[in-house]
């Protein structure tokens, strides 16, 4: 069993539903972000989705966007992005760590020097924002055959005919973008979403996380309440950019704190 | 010989091109790849199209010899497709109507665009006033700074323009904005993409509402020289001009295809827009898989070239095929080049080209000088310079 089927197993035997905050790599700082990997941890994150900087991010919103600009100042690459799971590994093995990126990093890699560093540096899953199931069927492989989940998106927009698609190849859990438009946009819908996920359950067993505009700990909690993990990412991001290196990790050990909270009381 | 045939269906030219897009923005495509295979082949909409583009545009745009610049440089003969006679000064109008006219049998309200010097705005602000539509152009606070007076006539075409603050602040930035836009209003909106890249079916769908100029150049050569150019040479930043008239010409043996690169200060200072010419590695961006300027962690590099149409770190997908199958060729221009070849055309044939087109026109004049004066060389002239006086005065240090 995989470390993310094993987390969703064992929140499922809780009750319980999976928090996933979002940090960029390298932001602020790359100093910070191994010990804000074990901050986010210890204050009731369940699994990360560590963004890999990239200089078009085009399907983030202007929040993530300025963390990936913060992050390249510091000439911060995928390599380097790998060594930090590596760090973060050498305490943690319960955590698991999924990489949220572009395609062409991994690209300029290549794919099976990827594979492999992720693999060693133990990287759970890989969410690759602009590579639709139809263009990814040997990554696909090459992941699976290292044990690597393929996170794949599901969009308000995506018909039933595709979900099937999509489903065959995913793995680990599936990510429901929960609005048109790009990452932390406008409110979330909650009654849309919730017949959305309904509809995603008839097509596959795998667990469901939701995100793209979990705003505040009232979203999370509604969210929650629907999905399998609630991801938040730009409100994460956005505690990161009004924080300085003396608030840092405590600022978003509160935030952390909070939304776990409002999970729980579901 | 066998046909030419690209893309495959989902938009593949060999490794290139392709769908490379989030998830949100797939059904989007789908609609649009379903409509345009709906529509392409269709009488009604292409007569639409013909008549827009005779009546609305001026078509066809001549062909006309450049006699002095021909005798000036000496060897071959000099021939210019005059794109720049077309409403609103360049080539970009065709591409434009194509895609509004599609907008408008898909029932969407509002357009949007990215654009790096303005033209591709100013003409999809055009085509949107002709057909009362509500346009949104995306562009590059640096490129508002240096293309004000374009930014003014998208203004008083009825256009609303978002500077983007984003990345570099130039062309890839605004295309980044207009997908965000276009992801977020997906169900009024409809995205007029500029050039040949973006992910299918973009760079068919360019390519094939700019092949009006190859069409066109095919007949004209025919009747002026009774025959077919040796050689055919345009400018490629994304490469709709090139892609345009290279397309019709693709099958006809005997005619070299010749696409000019942007070699800004020189391939060696890595200050260029040349992504071919310098061997570029393989990426993907902006929906595309296609050669790419990037470091060595995958990021998209700064490019420069003194015309910002050109000032584009990629390319599209079927130029980097014709480039691997070796049907096209690629060369790059320096500023430096283009600009001695911009003051050539104003002084000896009375015509100011675009910044663009002068890499063009460089280029054809250092290959016509290795021909004999019974060949031909046809340049796609894309643009009219008008909107480069500034830029030029500025170089002069002459302040306008």
């Amino acid at each position: 069993m995989s470390r993310i089927q094993s987390v969703f197993a064992t929140l499922k035997a809780q009750g319980k539903k999976a928090l996933i905050p979002y940090i960029t790599a390298g932001d602020p700082h790359p100093d910070h972000t191994v010990p804000l990997l074990h901050a986010l941890v210890e204050a009731g994150a369940d699994m990360i989705e560590l963004g890999v900087p990239f200089s078009d991010p085009m399907a983030d919103g202007p929040v993530i966007q300025r963390a990936s600009e913060r992050a390249l100042v510091h000439k911060m690459g995928l390599r380097k992005v790998l060594g930090m799971v590596k760090e973060f590994r050498a305490s943690n093995q319960t955590t698991p760590i999924v990489l949220m990126g572009y395609a062409n990093p991994i690209e300029a890699m290549g794919s099976s020097q990827f594979v492999a560093l992720a693999k060693e540096a133990g990287v759970d899953g890989v969410l690759t924002v602009d590579y639709p199931p139809e263009e990814c069927e040997s990554f696909n492989q090459e992941l699976a055959s290292a044990d690597i989940d393929s996170i794949f998106l599901l969009s308000p927009t995506t018909e039933p005919s595709r979900t099937e698609l999509i489903v065959k190849q995913a793995t680990g859990f599936l990510y429901y973008v929960s609005l048109k438009g790009v990452t932390g946009a406008a409110n979330l819908d909650i009654v849309e979403v919730k017949k959305r996920v309904a509809e995603i359950r008839q097509q596959t067993s795998l667990p469901i996380g939701v995100g793209f505009g979990v705003k505040d700990a009232a979203t999370a909690r509604e969210v929650a309440a629907i999905a399998d993990a609630v991801v938040v990412g730009s409100r994460m991001v956005l505690a990161i950019e009004s924080s300085d290196a003396t608030n840092l990790i405590a600022n978003v050990q509160a935030l952390t704190k909070e939304l776990r909270t409002a999970i729980d009381s579901v | 010989m066998q046909m030419y045939d690209m893309p495959d269906e989902r938009g593949h030219f060999g490794p290139f091109g392709g769908v490379f897009v989030a998830e949100t923005l797939v059904e989007a495509l789908e609609e649009l790849r379903v409509m345009y295979e709906k529509y392409r082949h269709d009488p009604e909409f292409l007569a639409e199209f013909a008549y827009d583009l005779k009546h609305f545009v001026g078509r066809p745009s001549p062909i006309y010899h450049a006699k002095r610049l021909s005798d000036k440089v000496g060897g071959a003969q000099i021939y210019l497709k005059r794109e720049d006679l077309n409403h609103t000064g360049a080539h970009k109008i065709n591409n434009t109507i194509g895609q509004a006219l599609l907008a408008k049998r898909m029932g969407k309200p509002r357009v949007i665009a990215e654009t790096g010097a303005g033209q591709h705005g100013v003409a999809t602000a055009t085509i949107a006033a002709r057909l009362g539509l509500e346009c949104v152009v995306y562009m590059g606070a640096e490129d508002v700074k240096r293309q004000a007076p374009n930014v003014f006539r998208m203004k008083l075409l009825g256009a609303t323009v978002v500077p983007v603050e984003s990345g570099s602040k130039t062309l890839k930035d605004a295309l980044n904005e207009a997908m965000r836009d276009w992801v977020t209003n997906i169900s009024n909106t409809f995205y007029i993409i500029g050039t040949v890249a973006g992910p299918h079916p973009y760079p068919m769908m360019v390519r094939d509402f700019q092949a009006v100029i190859g069409i066109e150049a095919k007949d004209q050569m025919q009747e002026m020289i009774g025959r077919q150019p040796d050689a055919i040479v345009a400018c490629v930043g994304g490469g709709s001009n090139a892609m345009g008239i290279f397309y019709p010409y693709i099958d006809v043996e005997g005619v070299r295809l010749i696409g000019v690169e942007a070699g800004g200060h020189g391939l060696s200072t890595g200050q260029h827009a040349a992504p071919l010419t310098a061997n570029s590695p393989i990426g993907v961006l902006h929906g595309n898989r296609t050669y790419l300027m990037q470091d060595e962690d995958g990021n998209i590099i700064e490019t420069h070239s003194i015309s910002a149409g050109l000032d584009y770190p990629g390319v599209g997908p079927e130029h980097a095929w014709l480039k691997d199958i070796k049907r096209a060729e690629y060369v790059a221009i320096t500023d430096e080049e283009a600009m001695t070849a911009f003051h050539n055309l104003c002084r000896t044939e009375g015509i100011i080209p675009a910044m663009e087109s002068s890499h063009a026109l460089a280029h054809a004049e250092k290959l016509a000088k290795t021909m004999s004066p019974d060949q031909v060389v046809l340049v796609n002239l894309s643009g009219r310079g008008d909107k480069d006086i500034n830029t030029v005065a500025r170089l002069a240090n002459i302040t306008l």
